[in-house]
């Protein structure tokens, strides 16, 4: 069983697998644009300052009788040819941009003036922060006991850096709560379109436990959303979980919504019942309808199942490993 | 029914002398801040002129169809006052805030002392409330231009208005009668609601996604757009879901109407002051002759519908037939319109016709120029490849950071010039494209002695939006560089799926359109077409810092912003 401990390292690398190949874009460091970059070629013995293009007449250059092949293409500067090819880079400024003071309105209005107004404007222009919170699930699930689930999650931060808390739990109506969790996350941005995401997680049913939790979370291809996370107990134990949905819309406020989440566990859990492997599936299907963008009533099924030595032990207790759920629900966020 | 501000040539010199200075000195009075207090807004600019005008910025609210909200007025009008000049004269502008925030105001067009330019942290301190600014500068041009805030988002909140320069000497085509046309939007959603949404909520404002059953394309097209993570419906961010669209400040159901005498030639000054739309302009059954771009005069072309991108100006001039006719502003996304009527029978209506079917983009619009036309499906891509091929980050030169801010790059981008807009590619009737502009009066011959490219980039997912990369707030200290006259060949490669006008304070440029070296049209505001490249030359011949930026007011506070240094200073 040795190889299962890989499984939650598989599950991580899945995901990012989906994404761009282009993790070396993240490693790579903003060329300081201060430094003017290198000229293509050496015009420095080629006096410019005696060519008078002002007065040449393109125009009326027959170009046709040209013998390109006889020209050394080497010793033309392309930067200053008014043809329409992009440079291979962009050629530095002259000299004379680079004189007098950083910032010009310094001289007329003073620094002190104009310091905290050029803040300003830098805050104002790309440093947006903001916080969210989404209840992507809040539901009573009627099936053979009926159940009530919340999943939500939110954040706090900017475009690249956030602080996201997420909390899900359930429990049996007119019973106690089964599961419940809370996590608060680190979420930096990795890729366009993926977020790493590291931080704790802790348990408060079945029992009071916590994690360390190692994940990733975004838009995979085809539009699908995706979160997926590895836990490593404070009792040693490795635990994943992958969580998958796409919004199929069917009118421009009717939305179908297929979600799947898989369960895995690296080892036996005995006092949670878990064994070795894949742990659990289940695959839901939610149709909501959006009163409004924020606020969207749903109904659906979902078809849960237990797997492997989890189901196992499922059946040696007695209990049924699938099970079928009728939802109502609400989809809502701030 | 209301009645535009309106100046005829038939009226009397005198009589225009009078009524402007009347409604100046209405206008131009600066009224305590709770005196204007929260009063509605009046629609549509009085008028101002003459050496010395003040301006008064304060809270309002304003009320169109079944919307209404905070706004903000200047001289208690949105927009606000004409400022109507003269070539040649010298001005003083008095701009008292009345908020309880900085406050500023942008010459849009006007060549000027950068001091004067009115962008805080740029050109200067900005406007602290209860303090009066003056503008001061010599009027060097002439043609359509316009006013607005360069702070925060209060431009969205009706912070704009006109200004028109009367030509020291006028050499273009006749006309008996003039309107200014300013187009916008009003929203009651404060801005940064709106802001707060485009970075939260996905496609928040969209109301024309494509659904299961909607739309014409292909399964094979909707899973290639699906593996690339884009949204081919992505045509504005903001809609008319949430705008209603203004001529003059009158959303439609203010029923506008411009009157005009049978046989005027009636000259158009359309300005697109609105902070996030393109706008298609059509007079159906008319013509319009476009006689100037960005307050520049060109040589006449007949049309019969152009885009304008936000911030650019058209002037155009239409000889209606008798009777009534209805101008139609639609948004380029066919998600609302404004609407006039223009009728030589005061009160006669002409029908407004429907809204057109919404745009979906194209395989050019993500940069595939070389393969446009065809169907995507058609192309035989390995699974995956095309993720790949939509962001080879080998295409990008050093120039450009790359990260998570930098969701696509153009494989193939090409120059569209001649692309008329999104949308008006498919209609069957003459459309205006950059390529029919050139310049009426020559401009001095020279040859570029650099070339410089700068790429557009974004993340619409995480609605990050960036010059190189980079957002204004990572590059402060860095800007890009002019040496004084020098002559820069400057091409922008657009590497998102957005069509963005993109605009350089302080200079014309001229738009390199295949018109003769000396004929270029001269622009200040620029659209690059989706997953397309522009190029233009400029002069780099105003000392100072300007401002640079995509015109698209979120997309500017999102990060699309640059510093333009031109140096020595004189």
């Amino acid at each position: 069983m040795r190889y299962l401990l890989a499984l939650p390292l598989l599950a991580l690398a899945a995901p990012l697998a989906a994404q761009d190949h282009d993790h070396s874009a993240t490693s790579q460091t903003a060329p300081d644009q201060a430094e003017p970059a290198p000229a293509p070629s050496d015009h420095s013995e080629m006096d410019h300052s005696a060519m008078d293009h002002s007065t040449m007449d393109h125009s009326t250059m027959d170009h046709s009788t040209m013998d390109h092949s006889t020209m050394d293409h080497s010793t033309m500067d392309h930067s200053a040819m008014g043809h329409d090819m992009p440079p291979a880079s962009n050629s530095a400024p002259p000299a004379r941009a680079l004189e007098g003071p950083l910032h010009a309105a310094d001289a007329i209005w003073g620094e002190a003036a104009m310091r905290p107004a050029r803040e300003q404007m830098a805050i104002e222009n790309g440093t947006f922060r903001t916080a969210s919170l989404l209840v992507e699930r809040f539901e009573a699930r009627l099936g053979s006991g009926d159940a009530y689930l919340w999943d939500m999650q939110g954040f706090i931060g900017g475009d690249l850096d956030r602080l996201v808390i997420k909390t899900e739990g359930e429990g049996e109506f007119g019973g106690a709560l089964d599961d419940a969790e809370v996590q608060a996350l680190w979420s930096h941005a990795i890729t366009p379109f993926f977020d790493l995401q590291m931080g704790a997680r802790l348990d408060v049913e079945p029992d009071t436990r916590s994690h360390a939790v190692l994940g990733v979370q975004g838009l995979a291809p085809y539009m699908i959303h995706l979160d997926a996370a590895a836990f490593l107990s404070d009792r040693g134990d490795v635990t994943a979980r992958i969580e998958a949905e796409y919004d199929q819309k069917i009118t421009q406020r009717v939305i179908l919504q297929p979600r799947v989440e898989v369960e895995l566990a690296a080892q036996d859990i005995a006092e949670r019942d878990i064994g070795a492997g894949f742990t659990s599936f289940a695959a839901g299907l939610r149709l909501r309808y959006e009163i409004v963008r924020e606020f969207a009533p749903y109904v659906g099924v979902e078809w849960s199942r237990k797997l492997g030595r989890t189901a196992d032990i499922a059946r040696l207790g007695g209990d049924d490993p699938s099970a079928t759920a009728v939802l109502v629900g609400i989809r809502t966020w701030f | 029914m209301s009645m535009a501000p309106l100046i005829s040539r038939r009226v009397s010199r005198r009589t225009l002398i009078r009524s402007t200075a009347s409604l100046a000195a209405l206008a131009g009075i600066p009224m305590a801040g709770w005196a204007q207090g929260m009063g509605a807004a009046r629609k549509g600019s009085g008028e101002l002129s003459g050496e010395d005008i003040s301006l008064s910025i304060g809270d309002s609210h304003f009320a169109t169809g079944g919307r209404q909200g905070h706004a903000i007025a200047v001289n208690g009008s949105i927009p606000g006052p004409l400022i109507r000049l003269r070539e040649g004269q010298d001005v003083r502008l008095h701009v008292t805030n009345n908020l309880a925030e900085d406050s500023s105001i942008h010459w849009h067009g006007l060549l000027l002392p950068f001091q004067y330019d009115g962008v805080p942290g740029v050109s200067f301190p900005g406007i602290a409330p209860g303090q009066t600014f003056t503008y001061q500068f010599p009027i060097r041009q002439s043609g359509t231009y316009w006013w607005h805030s360069h702070s925060g988002l209060q431009e969205q909140s009706g912070h704009y208005g006109p200004i028109v320069i009367e030509p020291a000497h006028y050499h273009g085509p006749a006309h008996d009668r003039e309107y200014v046309l300013l187009l916008s939007e009003f929203t009651p959603m404060h801005p940064h609601d709106i802001m707060r949404k485009l970075k939260v909520g996905e496609h928040y404002f969209n109301r024309q996604m494509l659904t299961a059953t909607s739309g014409e394309m292909s399964g094979a097209d909707r899973r290639m757009w699906g593996r690339m993570r884009m949204n081919p419906r992505d045509i504005l961010d903001v809609s008319g879901s949430e705008y209603s669209y203004l001529i003059n400040g009158h959303g439609p159901a203010d029923d506008l109407e411009l009157t005009f005498r049978r046989g005027e030639r009636v000259r158009l000054r359309v300005i697109n002051g609105s902070a996030m739309t393109f706008f298609n302009v059509r007079i159906p059954g008319a013509e319009m002759l476009v006689v100037a771009a960005d307050g520049q005069d060109v040589d006449p072309v007949a049309v019969e519908e152009f885009q304008i991108g936000a911030a650019e100006t058209y002037d155009v001039i239409v000889q209606p037939a008798d009777g009534a006719h209805v101008l139609v502003a639609e948004a380029m996304d066919r998600s609302g319109m404004g609407v006039a009527t223009l009728t030589s029978q005061p009160g006669a209506r002409a029908p407004v016709p429907d809204l057109r079917e919404p745009v979906t983009l194209t395989m050019a619009d993500m940069g595939m120029g070389a393969m446009a036309g065809g169907s995507m499906a058609g192309m035989d891509h390995g699974e995956g490849s095309m993720d790949h091929s939509m962001r080879d980050l080998s295409l990008l030169p050093d120039s450009v950071a790359t990260g998570p801010g930098v969701d696509m790059v153009a494989p193939m981008s090409a120059d569209r010039m001649d692309y008329p807009g999104l949308g008006l590619d498919a209609v069957s009737h003459r459309v205006l494209r950059y390529t029919d502009l050139r310049a009426a009066s020559a401009n001095p011959m020279r040859a570029p002695e650099r070339t410089l490219q700068i790429h557009l980039t974004g993340n619409m997912e995480r609605y990050m939006w960036s010059f190189d990369g980079q957002q204004f707030t990572a590059v402060t200290d860095d800007p890009i560089r002019f040496g004084f006259d020098e002559r820069v060949r400057v091409t922008l490669v657009n590497d998102t799926m957005m069509a963005h006008p993109i605009h350089l304070h302080g200079h014309f440029f001229e738009l390199v359109n295949g018109a003769d070296a000396t004929h270029q049209p001269r622009k200040h505001t620029l659209i690059v077409q989706p997953g397309s490249k522009a190029t233009f030359d400029l002069t780099a011949n105003e000392p100072g810092d300007w401002a640079f930026h995509c015109h698209l007011l979120y997309h500017m506070h999102a990060g699309m912003m640059q510093v333009v240094t031109v140096r020595p200073l004189a």
